[in-house]
């Protein structure tokens, strides 16, 4: 492996995504005042940018396999409530709880990954059925069972530590799961042999099966690691305010997809990073966090980020034809 | 000619797709070390033909032998497990993967660190840059390069090393030059040759007369799903197989009807005899 030149970091994937999270965060910096860097200030957009991250990585790697999962967006408020539903309302252990919250997310995934894999429907229709039967089943099974829809719950100290606890005054736990699966991932995707096919599945999946790579089961894999990553951080965050009710969590869906386009993620598939997918959701957060902290209104940043969804959108397009030009280090001699 | 058992043989092959009969009656051999060219106008059946030898498809009736035994394909990696490898029109179909990335999909090669399985991307690049420079393409010597920034060519040129590489004895090639500039379909049919020469069998797909007679041992022509010639190389000319192949329609009623339309022409470059 020669020198990293400039122009190899230019042609990976989070070149891009580097940049903008460089950009955003001069920006905020400069007109949010020492708060925004400050120690606590930056608590703030780390929060949100673990909360987002722990689901936007599972989603890449489907957005790189040619797939997208929305019901994510019915599965954080649904793993929220089913925690404080079996924990708080019934009262039973912790694990119990988090095991049959993640076994629901796990359950979800599986029926979206068979009927994408075995039907010819594209993901987007299928994982949107399961949006809408997700929340309807959530709404429902919390009237039935609780006859409300809202429960708390009182988690017990370790648990609160492991899941759900704010750490030097306003850091949440959650980050460190964050940067934690970050790196598991990265060694998944790109030092793994697994990464390989992820990348094979994206580039051409009939190619990839006739390979010997088990598309199908692959793909019903990948569901399952969305689907259950946003039932953890639904979880985490019944047992962080102790309480759950039945909201939306639509936002989850756009901001995910947001996250994962900044960071590098062809909308093609076949091509992207986890380290971008990384620098993009800390880029989101920055903008979605960083206008509090400036004089301009807040509703400017839906502004700033939906500009920046499209520059990523053109860039990305650019990063991937040098990327594709690139023919080898040029001799200097 | 000595008869030595082929490596590939169809016996009476019928394929239909429902009430459309698309093969009939096909029997074809290909050897070690030998290049059977399968010409025929755009549907005359030579992809599905591709898909049955590849096992994508199941023939309703006839048999396919390799080594003389008789052989079944369920699906295409039954066929990749006998050693026939098939390269299409476009070579390597994962542009944005590296070139060893892609050269080994399915089997990665990998290191132990501890409990952890790493892709070893440095032996990758090293053994797919060398299986293509062993194929006389020199100019690729950084396996990081993205597939889809090599030339058509080049990327043919991959996918045959490719398949060589892993041990094929049969190489199928849909159609390699067809997309291809005259310099870049050259190199290809330098690749062929080579392959050739290292013993492999080869079926070749075109509708191009030239290309097929510049590595072709053995001919077949394909028409509405039959095979209406079969000979071996210097048997006919070009003229020859370009009138069969068009079913009849001889080359020079073709120049007639071109005359007609366009008017006399002085100085049309006719087709010499290769
Ligand atoms: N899956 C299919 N179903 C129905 N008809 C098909 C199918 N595949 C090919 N055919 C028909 O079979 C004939 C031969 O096609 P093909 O093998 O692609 O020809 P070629 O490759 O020689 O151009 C065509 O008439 C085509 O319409
Ligand atoms: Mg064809």
């Amino acid at each position: 492996m020669g020198i990293l030149s400039l122009d190899s970091l230019i042609r990976r994937p989070e070149a891009g995504a580097f940049l903008g999270m460089a950009f955003v965060f001069a920006f905020f910096s400069i007109f949010g005042g020492a708060t925004f860097t400050s120690f606590a200030g930056a608590a703030s957009w780390f929060n949100v940018a673990a909360n987002l991250g722990i689901i936007a990585i599972p989603i890449g790697f489907l957005m790189i396999a040619g797939e997208l999962d929305i019901s994510i967006g019915a599965m954080v408020p649904a793993a929220s409530m089913s925690m404080g539903i079996i924990s708080g309302f019934y009262d039973l252990p912790i694990m119990v709880g988090v095991a049959l919250t993640l076994g629901f997310g796990g359950i979800v995934g599986w029926i979206n990954g068979m009927i994408v894999v075995r039907t010819a429907v594209p993901s987007l229709i299928v994982t949107l059925g399961t949006l809408f039967a997700v929340a309807g089943l959530t709404l429902f099974m919390s009237i039935v069972l609780t006859d409300t829809t809202a429960v708390s719950l009182a988690a017990p100290a370790w648990a609160k530590a492991v899941f759900g606890k704010f750490y030097f005054g306003s850091y949440q736990v959650i980050i460190a799961w964050w940067l934690g699966l970050t790196a598991i991932y990265i060694y998944f995707l790109h030092f793994s042999p697994w990464g390989n096919w992820l990348y094979a599945i994206g580039g051409d999946r009939e190619s990839a099966r006739n390979a010997g790579i088990p598309t199908n089961k692959f793909t019903i894999l990948l569901f399952v690691l969305s689907s259950m990553s946003a039932a953890f951080v639904g979880l985490c965050q019944t047992i962080l305010f102790n309480s759950a009710q039945v909201s939306t969590g639509m936002s989850f869906i756009f901001n995910t997809i947001i996250s994962v386009v900044i960071g590098g993620v062809l909308l093609t598939g076949g091509f992207g990073s986890v380290i971008g997918i990384f620098f993009g959701t800390l880029t989101f957060a920055m903008v979605n966090q960083g206008i509090y902290y400036t004089d301009f209104d807040r509703n400017l940043s839906s502004l700033i980020v939906g500009v920046m969804l499209l520059i990523a959108v053109l860039m990305n397009n650019t990063f991937r034809e040098m990327a594709l030009r690139y023919s080898g280090p040029k001799q200097a001699n | 000619m000595k008869d030595k058992t082929p490596v590939l043989e169809l016996q009476d092959i019928d394929m239909s797709f429902g009430p459309i009969d698309v093969l009939h009656e096909i029997s074809l051999k290909v050897q070690e070390g030998e290049v059977l060219c399968l010409l025929g106008d755009n549907g005359a059946g030579k992809s599905t033909l591709i898909k049955i030898l590849c096992g994508v498809y199941k023939p309703i009736r006839g048999a396919i032998l390799m080594d003389g035994s008789q052989v079944e394909f369920n699906r295409p990696r039954d066929a990749a497990d006998r050693g026939i490898a098939t390269v299409h029109q476009f070579g390597g179909t994962f542009p944005l993967m590296s070139i060893g990335r892609s050269f080994f999909v399915g089997v990665e090669p990998t290191k132990k660190w501890g409990p952890f399985t790493f892709f070893d991307r440095k032996k990758a690049n090293e053994i797919a840059v060398k299986a293509i420079q062993d194929f006389g393409i020199t100019r690729i010597d950084d396996g990081n390069r993205l597939i889809g920034g090599l030339s058509g060519g080049e990327r043919q040129s991959l996918a045959i090393a490719r398949a060589v590489h892993f041990g094929a004895r049969v190489l199928i090639l849909d159609e390699p030059t067809a997309a291809l500039g005259v310099k870049q379909a050259a190199h290809v049919l330098r690749i062929v040759n080579e392959a050739k020469r290292r013993g492999l069998a080869v079926v070749f797909i075109t509708h191009q007369v030239l290309h097929a007679m510049a590595v072709g041992d053995h001919f077949a022509v394909l028409i509405r799903g039959g095979i209406a010639a079969d000979f071996r190389k210097g048997d006919k000319t070009r003229e020859e197989i370009t009138d069969l192949m068009a079913g009849g329609e001889t080359t020079e009623d073709l120049e007639i009807e071109f005359a007609i339309r366009d008017g006399p022409v002085e100085g049309r470059p006719h087709s010499a005899a290769p």
